[in-house]
Formats: C-alpha cells, structure tokens, sequence
C-alpha cells in the first residue's frame, strides 16, 4: 500500500502521507495543550482569559476542522475517488474475472478458455478490469500495491481497475473474514510485459495432454471428483483448476511454494497447512503421491 | 451547604422506610440504584476480565508468525467472544448501567429512578443473557463468525453450529436489558431532578447519559430486527438474506451497521460525561463554554445515525453514496473537537491538580484524538477503501474504544471509589498502574497502524513470516501483557484501599456536583432533604432550602425548569424481577434448540410473572 505500482495507488499513498503529517501536527498541538496546562498548573488563568479560551476552541474546534476536513473531503471524495473507481470495461483492454471462494480465488478470462487459480496475470501498463463475484460467502479482493479493495459478494458484482505500472509480482490476499482459513486465502498478482501475457494467456488456454500412471492415479482417485483438468475427464469445479498448475509459483492460495515436494506433502495431508479446509486428507499411499505429483509437474 | 433545618429524628425514620434486607437476599430483590448499580459494576468487570483474557490468548497465538497455540477454529471463536464481549457485556452496561446507575440519581438529586423494579429487571437480564452467550463457550459452540456476524458466514450452510444462535438470541435477550435501563435513565433526567435544577443546570454528566441512552433506544430496533430476520432464517427456513431467496447480503449489513455506529457513540458518551465531571473538579474551575459541550454531547448522538455506510465503503454502493456518507462522517468532528478543547482550555485556565482521575483524562484526550484523526483518515474513502479490514481499522477503533472509552471508566473508577467505598485509594500506587496501562495501551495499539499498511488482515488465526509483520505484532503482545499488568495492579490497589485507606468524607476533591453533598457511602435514600438548586455547581454555589419527603418517595419536576410538580411513590424491593428474567432465559434457551411451542409457553410465564409485579401495589408505609 505504500509502495504503490500504479497511478491509482500512488494517489492513495499521496493521500495518506498528506493526512499522517496534518494529524501529526494536531496530535502535536494536542500533546503540547496538555502539556501546557501541566506546566502552568500553579498559575491560574491563561493570556487573553475565558474569552480568549473561547475563542481559541471555536478557532480551532469550529473553523480549523471545517476549512481542513472540506479541502480533505473534495480532494479524497471528488477527485482521487474517481480516479481509482471502478472502470467504464471500454476503457479498458482486458477483463478479468475473480470468483471467491472458501479459501481460494478462481480466476477467468472472459472470451478465452484460460481458467486458473489463485494467480492472476495481466498485462504490465495496460488498464486492466477486474471483475469481483463470490461463489459461497462474502471475500474481498486487494492487491495492496496497485489500487484498493473490492468486496466479493454473493449475487453481486464489483469492479476495480488495475493497471500496474511496471512488470511485478505483487501478493494480494483475502480481506473479509470468510471462516476458517480466511488467513491462508493468498493470491498472486503478476503483471507480465504484454507480449509475455499474450503468450501466457494461450498457454492457459490450452488444454492438458500430458500422461502417464499419475494422470491414471489422479483419475481414479478423489482428486477428480472436485479438481478439473482440461483435455481430462476430469471437470469438477469444486475445486481450483489444475489443468496448468505447473506454471503457478505457488500452490494452497499462496501459502506454500509449487516445489515437488511441498505439493507432496500438501497433497498428503491439506488439513495439516490449512486445518478445515475443503480438501479432506485421503490417506493416500506414498507412491501413489509421488505418481500424481509427477503428473501434475508436466501440467504447465 | 445550608438546607431547611431537617427534624433530628429524619434520617433514622427514612432509614427505616428504606433499607433492604441484609445477605444474598437483599441483593435479589434489590431495587435500590446504588446496588444495582454496583452489580452491574462488578458483572460487566468480570466481563471486561473474560474479554481481557480472550485477548491475550489472541495475541498470545499472533505473537509470531505460524504459531499453534490456537488452531482456526478456537481463534475464531475467542476473536469473536473477544469483540462480543468487550460491546455488548461490558463497555456498555459499564457507561450506562453502572456509572449511569449509580450517578444520575445522585447528580440530579433524587432518590432512585423513576422506575426501581425496572432497573432491577435490567440487571438480571443483563445477567442472564451475559451467561447465555457464554454458555456457548462452555459447550465448545461458541459464536465464531465475527462480532458482526456477516451472512452468509453466519447462515447455517455456512454455520452449522450453534454459536451463532447463541449470539443471535443472546443479544436480542441483553438488547431488553440496554433498552430498560435507556428507559428509566431518559425517564430520571427529565422528570425527577431536585426544584431549581433546569435543563441548564444538569450537570454535563447527564447530558452525556441522556445523549447515550437517547441513541440506545434507537439503535437498538434495527439490531433486533436484524437478529430476528437472522433466526428466522436459520431456523424457519426465511430468504432474507440469500439472493437465490430473493434476499440480499447487504440487508443484514444496513441493518446492523445502522446499530453498529451509533452503537459505537453510545460506548464513547459515558466517558466523555465523566471527563466533563472530572475536569472542573481537578481544574478548580468552571467547564468553559459548557452550554456548547452540552449541545455537542447531543450532536454527536445525533449525527452518528447518518454514518452507517462508512462502514461498507467497498460493498459497491455509487460514488454519490460513498460521498454522502463520507461527509456525514467528517461532520462528527466538529462537536468532538469543540469538546476537546473546551476540555484543553478548561484545564489551561484552571490550576489543575494532576491526582490520577486526571492523569486518565489526559490519556484519554491523547487517544481520543490519535483514535480520532485516523477516524477522519477513514473518511477519505480511497483510503478507507484501502485499508479497511487490516490492522489499521483495528488500531482505529482499540484507540477510540480502548483508549477513549475505557481510560475515562478508570479514572471514574478511581474519581468515585471515594463515595462509593468511603475510602480514599492510594494516590502513589494508582499513579504507578495508571503510567503502566497508558504504555501498554500504547504499545499494543499503536504498532497496528503500521502493520495494517503493510497489508496485515484482521481476523486471521495466523501468519506468514517474511511479510515483514513478525516484529509489530511481538511488540503488540508484549504491550498486551504490560496492559494487563497496569490494570491488575489497578485492581489490586481499589481492593486494598477498600480494608484500608483512608476514611474519604463526602467530598474528598472539592468536587461541585450533587453526589458528594451526601455521606460517603451514601445513605439508602441518597438525600434526606433534597437540595434546592440554584446553579450548575451546587456545591461551589449552594442555595437556600429543599424539601424533605419523608416516605419512600423521591421528587418529580417540571421538565425545563424543574419546578416542583409532585411526590413520587418508589416501590419496595421486589423477586419478581429475577424470576422474569429467568424465564426468559429458558425461553430464549428453548428457541435455541428450536422447541418454539415450549418457548411460547414460557414467554407467556414470564408476562404472567410481570403481570404479578405490576399487579402488586408499592407498599405505603
């Protein structure tokens, strides 16, 4: 949030480093009025009187506030409320679409197949609409560097704009209390140059035709019944799309890396990161792990 | 202060008229104010104790990252406990049922208030409901899906236990209780003040009551109603709020936020009567410009119920909205800065002794003002669309909440242990818990603004190292710990100073204020003459004369001038009140476990069990 990656954000943090130092100066004057009446605490009265005590408090309690909190109130509420606004979708050059869901974010690109997981990619310096919709209960959406937060709500739809300045990876997370594993509901936001989004973007699209015996594993085992995986019998969406999991640098809503061996033990025991989750731990035999981590390598 | 000479034998005649039964019976069928008053004094301490300990259990998991002291789920249900507790079972029954309680009659001098038996039906339902809520604690079901309870969390797809039932049921139970004692609080303050005290002249204390328990009786329908929809659909299959229904989430969110902030200046308006009380007494002068801080005290009430939405800033509402409510908000300022520096300057013209009620009031003014300026920050809607639901908004509302409502309850605590107890508490040893819980207070809140901005959630059971988050909240636990330090030491002095302090008299301070014309502690019929008044600071003024009722009676005046209209008949102690509210009890349990008919059967004992008190006459004597 204070180190913004986008012109929307370097408003809010503009906005913010302005009011910290006008309330660090009230809090300063405060502070030294308190002190004040501790230091001259034999004395009685002050210079000028009740009345002049009266009229410092309408000065400062009346007058101040009105003209700052005025000035406040159009700069915040006029202007760089409309800049960081939710886009007309005509202005700009790609929608995203984000679904919540207890504890993990689907992601969609409208008008392609591309469907993933957890993490986002955009185009760097292109605008970029973001659409927010939940599937279960109420999640919010903020990638801290690049603009502020919007609501997931059942039966709703909000919309933000992202336009991330430069290349990154910027780490966004969940921030509406959703139940159990509200704290483990990351995400990943990478803005790419925009010819390395093209070529992402059609990768995703495509489906998966790796094989071999975890593909087989993986199929006859729990795992299809809520994972999909494109170009598989596997099409349940109960859970997050796996069909290009490979290419993701993280894995369980960004809280463990995408390595062989952390999506091992993931796959072993969920309820051991992420206790209450939706992925129950099947008890599955080492070796058959180990055959569907291999499959899932080849997904990229 | 000079009254009509009183007959030798009064006090000892109205002695008789009112004392009470002595042991645990006297204290079931109370009716007296004063002890009422002191029972919800110590049921909303035991609270703020149990709401204490379910935050350092908190900070004790959030002390580092990836810790295992609490799994998801037992995090979720202390959070929630946590914040449920603090509003509903302490600060407010602390601001209105204990310091209004106890004070108002005296400040205004009457006897009780204009309904004692009601008063008393406050309190057991406040106790009953307080258990109530906690009972789901005790069997493991507690409430765990935030203290504002968002749907659909809160629908039983989602919250298949019974916590949030408990907590549903539980505060529409404890919300009877906030509503009687509003009742009898707003009946006192205009009708029964000593002749001679016109509105002009009630001390600022009351106004700050009056504005609280003004706000309580209106905030308090859209609350009820939203918790009934909730059980309605949890129980009996409603729609109100699943859009497959044709309901909407945000219904429960108008709702409950159109209580929840004025909810939040009811909290804040008790301690800011007692800072006016403590002020003049400690300044040794006059509150400067005390018809605008009374007036201020009202807008703030006021004001507060066009806010709501600041607290749904990124729901998706239109820009003219945000903008709407926003402006509302920065509103609320005004009337909190003119109170500020009436304060400030009241102090800077006085020769103020700096005794511990107000060293509390000073910290009270540094929070109040860092809570408030971040407050103004959130109105800034970019900004608040930012950090809202981080750490920052938390650090927001522990200043306000903590710092600001909580210090001045400390410093009254202090400032009327004196007439409560009779004792006078040890200054040396309170100065040393007051400078350890203002540190802890700060300590423990302040980081949180930083670790909001870097992007810390609220309401997470954990969290991930390497997000530069480990070192503020380590500082927050340990602020949490030197917090609890300052406020046991507190305990431990008030508890010593009770056996053993000096005898205090009825005026230790020199304070201006009804209260302390009377014995310390005071007697059960608070005055035998009631004084007239001739000025906002009686005892710095006294006039000539009063009356003397000599039964169990108090005065009942005019409303702006407080001329005399009549003498009140009070009523006897009474157990009707305990019965109802424990009838209600199983009622409310009995629709928790969804037996409604037996529930019915019990609603219908407990109007019976009120119609049998009202049914007996108050006894003459």
């Amino acid at each position: 949030m204070l180190h913004p990656a986008s012109p929307q954000q370097h408003d809010i943090a503009t906005l913010f480093w302005v009011m910290t130092g006008v309330a660090g100066f009230g809090i300063a004057l405060i502070v030294f009025l308190l002190w004040l009446g501790w230091a001259r605490r034999k004395r009685e009265g002050m210079p000028g009187g009740e009345r002049a005590g009266i009229g410092l408090l309408l000065l400062l309690g009346v007058v101040a506030p009105i003209v700052s909190l005025s000035a406040l109130f159009v700069w915040s509420d006029v202007f760089v409320l409309r800049a960081t606004s939710a886009p007309k979708p005509s202005s700009a050059s790609l929608t995203v679409e984000v679904i919540g869901h207890q504890w993990w974010w689907e992601v969609r690109y409208p008008g392609t197949r591309a469907v993933t997981a957890n993490e986002i990619h955009i185009p760097a310096g292109e605008r970029v609409n973001v659409v927010g919709r939940s599937a279960d209960v109420i999640h919010s959406f903020w990638v801290p560097a690049l603009n502020r937060k919007i609501d997931l709500i059942p039966g709703r739809t909000n919309r933000i704009l992202l336009d991330a300045a430069r290349p990154g990876r910027y780490r966004g997370q969940c921030y509406e209390f959703c139940g159990l594993q509200h704290a483990h509901m990351g995400l990943w936001l990478v803005a790419d140059p925009p010819a390395r989004f093209r070529a992402w973007l059609a990768d995703q699209e495509r489906d998966a035709t790796a094989s071999g015996e975890g593909r087989d594993a993986f199929l006859a085992e729990a795992c299809s019944s809520c994972h999909q995986i494109r170009g598989t019998p596997a099409q349940a969406d109960v859970g997050p799309d796996l069909t290009h999991v490979a290419s993701r640098r993280t894995i369980a809503g960004a809280l463990l890396p995408n390595t062989p061996s952390e999506l091992a033990a993931w796959i072993t025991d969920p309820q051991h990161f992420k206790p209450g989750n939706r992925m129950p731990t099947l008890g599955l035999p080492g070796s058959e792990i180990r055959s569907i981590v291999a499959y899932l390598e080849k997904l990229r | 202060m000079t009254t009509a000479p009183a007959p030798a034998s009064a006090p000892a005649r109205l002695e008789l008229v009112w004392e009470e039964p002595r042991g645990a019976l006297g204290w079931l069928t109370t009716v007296d104010h004063k002890r009422i008053g002191l029972l919800f004094f110590f049921t909303s301490l035991a609270f703020f104790a149990a709401g204490g300990v379910e935050a350092l259990l908190v900070r004790t998991q959030l002390a580092g990252p990836n810790a295992h002291v609490l799994g998801p789920e037992r995090f979720d249900q202390l959070m929630t406990m946590h914040g449920t507790t603090m509003i509903f079972l302490f600060v407010v029954p602390m601001g209105l049922g204990a310091f209004g309680n106890y004070l108002v009659p005296l400040m205004v001098g009457a006897r009780d208030l204009a309904f004692p038996r009601l008063n008393a039906l406050s309190y057991w339902i406040y106790l009953a409901s307080g258990l109530f809520v906690y009972m789901g604690l005790f069997i493991g079901q507690a409430p765990d899906q935030g203290w504002f309870s968002y749907v659909p969390l809160a629908q039983r797809e989602f919250s298949p236990t019974y916590g949030v039932d408990f907590y549903a049921l539980g505060l529409i139970f404890a919300g009877m209780s906030t509503t009687a004692t509003a009742i009898n609080l707003v009946t006192t303050i205009f009708k029964l003040r000593a002749p001679g005290m016109s509105l002009n002249r009630m001390p600022l204390f009351c106004y700050a009551q009056l504005a609280g328990a003004g706000s309580a009786l209106i905030l308090l329908p859209p609350l009820t109603l939203d918790l009934v929809l909730l059980e309605l659909q949890r129980k009996a299959g409603f729609h109100f709020f699943d859009v497959a229904g044709g309901g909407s989430p945000l219904l429960w969110q108008h709702l409950f936020w159109l209580f929840g902030h004025p909810e939040v200046y009811l909290i804040v308006l008790p301690a800011f009567g007692i800072t006016t009380s403590i002020i003049p007494t400690f300044a040794r002068r006059k509150m400067i410009a005390a018809p605008l801080v009374a007036l201020s005290e009202l807008l703030v009430a006021f004001i507060g119920f066009g806010v709501w939405a600041h607290h749904m800033f990124t729901v998706g509402i239109p820009n003219s909205a945000l903008a709407f409510f926003a402006a509302a908000t920065l509103m609320v300022v005004i009337p909190s800065t003119i109170q500020i520096y009436a304060w400030l300057f009241t102090v800077n013209l006085g020769r103020p002794q700096f005794k511990v009620p107000l060293l509390f009031v000073g910290a009270f003014i540094v929070f109040f003002v860092i809570g408030g300026l971040s407050g103004i920050m959130f109105a800034a809607v970019p900004f608040d669309q930012a950090v809202t639901d981080t750490y920052f908004v938390v650090a927001h509302f522990h200043f306000v909440i903590f710092g600001a409502a909580v210090f001045p309850i400390l410093g009254g605590i202090f400032y009327w242990f004196p007439k409560v107890t009779g004792r006078m508490y040890h200054e040396g040893w309170a100065q040393a818990a007051f400078w350890l819980t203002f540190v802890g207070t700060a300590l423990t809140f302040f980081p949180m603004h930083i670790v909001g901005l870097l992007g810390m959630p609220r309401r997470v059971y954990t969290y991930s190292g390497g997000l530069g988050w480990d070192a503020y909240n380590l500082a927050e636990t340990i602020g949490a710990f030197v917090l609890t330090a300052g406020l046991v030491l507190m305990a431990a002095n008030l508890w010593w100073s009770r056996r053993h302090g000096p005898l205090a008299g009825p005026n230790p301070f020199g304070a201006p204020s009804l209260e302390w014309a009377t014995s310390s502690p005071p007697p059960p019929y608070n005055f035998a003459v009631i004084p007239r008044v001739a000025s906002e600071y009686p005892l710095w003024e006294p006039a000539e004369g009063g009356v003397l009722p000599e039964g169990h009676e108090t005065l009942e005046s005019t409303v702006r001038d407080a001329y005399l209209s009549e003498v009140v008949e009070l009523p006897h102690e009474s157990g009707w009140p305990p019965v109802v509210a424990a009838l209600l009890a199983v009622m409310f349990g009995l629709a928790l476990t969804s037996h409604f008919v037996a529930a019915g059967v019990f609603a219908g004992l407990a109007g019976l069990a009120a119609l049998a008190w009202l049914w007996k006459e108050p006894e003459l004597e």
